[in-house]
């Protein structure tokens, strides 16, 4: 079996990453999963969240919104609505998305309010992102 | 005979009009480039998910086994009673007819729903400009304000048309369908494929008929003129005239979810599919945006190829009088010294 596996992470924009890599981690709807080279072939809904891989044992980060994975033994593709690294994140807009949410979710009371609580999660994630990059710097 | 001083001037006024419309083409063929490029980039996104969606057509139970009959709701076609009609422009002018057109042909398709009531969403300057004067602006559902109505406008978007605006749009739109105000929705848009190959069309985008495949119900080719317009102008810019090789890409989007194997599927494949759904609604939008983007920046850059061989048509013809009225300037002042020697003598 390969030791590596084609990574590629495609948005309606553009082709973000396409790289060799050694292992995979995505946030699948149901919960982190981990590839490494010579997984069986899957099919998973993303959530929000952090994508994590390795090439040549440098960690690489992306925060997605939603998404769609296949992964082949020697290939993931993943398919998602936003996809950003760690310096394509604007931190101060992120900051203020999330303390918007936060605002609403207050508001919103007990009975909660689903997009505003998927806004949090998406502001939380591209902060976490965008702070191990420059933590690691 | 004109004044000699009135026709240089003119004819330097030509010329600075001359140098404006060809920066213009300039622009717009950079832009054009540019759009191109970026409906290429969008390209695999889009084959991907139809790739997924048709595998999970067959794998979940979306049709009915006996009657055949969708159970999904984007998939059901009702009686059509509202229909929404999303309409894409440019937002701005000195684009030939390319604004014109598309309103024209808009129109037309809603003049062809006579009887039923229609709902506009313009998207683009010049349609909210044309529609605003025609229509009253209401709230779908009930309460309405006329027969045919505009529901929504978006001004702005279509220079560098963003992926999050064209989905914001679809949730809305499928939103509307969902919760029954509206009961079929049309999308009219340029398509682009390239400088030659593009066509006014009225797609059917809800319900779904056939995912992967456009319904489209009416169009509008170029004349054959047009079409020898813009390859004119697109040689005069040296933009490349047919439409890049997607053979490669499309090739690489379709391996996606087709593979022979059984994969395991994290979730229900039904559900997978009804969020699936939406999705591919508003990558069908955002495809019609970009390619009426690209379209724009082509009919101005043709608009402004003709514009910029005039004015030199025009310099010209007014450097052939200007000449014209100086000899004859000359001529009569050696008429004058010649018959004033005569007198003379």
């Amino acid at each position: 079996m390969a030791e590596t596996i084609q990574l590629e992470i495609v948005t309606p924009e553009r082709l973000v990453v396409k790289d060799t890599v050694e292992d995979v981690y995505i946030p699948g709807a149901t919960g982190y999963l981990g590839i490494l080279p010579g997984h069986a072939p899957l099919i998973s809904e993303l959530a929000v969240g952090e994508i994590t891989y390795h090439v040549s044992g440098q960690e690489k980060k992306l925060a997605v919104a939603w998404g769609f994975a296949e992964v082949l033994p020697d290939k993931v593709t993943i398919l998602a609505e936003t996809a950003e690294r760690a310096d394509e994140i604007d931190v101060a807009r992120a900051q203020a998305a999330k303390l918007r949410a936060e605002d609403e979710l207050k508001k919103a009371g007990p009975e909660g309010n689903a997009d505003a609580q998927a806004a949090l999660q998406r502001a939380t994630t591209r902060l976490d992102v965008a702070g191990q990059k420059t933590a690691t710097h | 005979m004109a004044n000699l001083l009135d026709i240089r001037r003119r004819i330097r006024s030509v010329r600075n009009t001359r140098q404006i419309t060809k920066a213009m083409q300039m622009v717009s063929a950079a832009k054009l480039r540019r759009a191109q490029e970026r409906a290429m980039a969008a390209r695999p996104y889009g084959k991907m998910l139809v790739n997924v969606l048709k595998s999970l057509v067959s794998r979940s139970e979306l049709y009915d086994p006996v009657t055949g009959e969708a159970r999904h709701p984007l998939l059901m076609r009702r009686e059509e009673k509202t229909a929404l009609v999303v309409v894409v422009s440019g937002e701005k002018g000195l684009a030939g007819a390319f604004n014109a057109n598309i309103l024209k042909a808009a129109a037309r398709f809603i003049a062809s729903k006579e009887g039923k009531n229609i709902d506009i969403l313009c998207l683009g300057r010049k349609s909210r400009d044309y529609f605003r004067r025609r229509y009253p602006s209401g709230e779908p559902g009930e309460a309405r304000k006329g027969k045919i109505q505009i529901i929504g406008e978006h001004v702005g978007l279509m220079n560098r048309a963003q992926f999050a605006s064209a989905k914001e749009i679809a949730e809305r739109v499928v939103g509307l369908y969902t919760d029954g105000k509206a009961d079929s929705v049309y999308f009219v848009f340029n398509e682009f494929k390239s400088v030659i190959a593009q066509r006014l069309v009225v797609d059917d985008i809800l319900p779904i008929s056939k995912v992967g495949e456009e319904d489209i119900v009416m169009t509008e080719e170029a004349t054959e003129e047009e079409r020898k317009r813009r390859i004119e102008a697109a040689m005069h810019a040296g933009v490349g005239v047919r439409a890049a090789d997607t053979s490669a890409i499309d090739q690489a989007a379709a391996g996606f979810g087709t593979a022979q194997v059984d994969y395991i599927y994290e979730d229900d494949p039904g559900k997978l599919f009804g969020n699936l759904l939406p999705r591919y609604i508003s990558v069908q939008l955002f495809r019609g945006m970009l390619e009426s983007e690209a379209a724009e920046h082509a009919a101005r850059m043709t608009a402004m190829d003709s514009a910029t061989s005039n004015a030199s048509d025009m310099i010209d013809s007014l450097t052939l009088v200007m000449n014209r009225a100086r000899q004859a300037k000359i001529t009569k002042e050696i008429i004058e010294i010649v018959s004033g020697a005569a007198a003379a003598q």
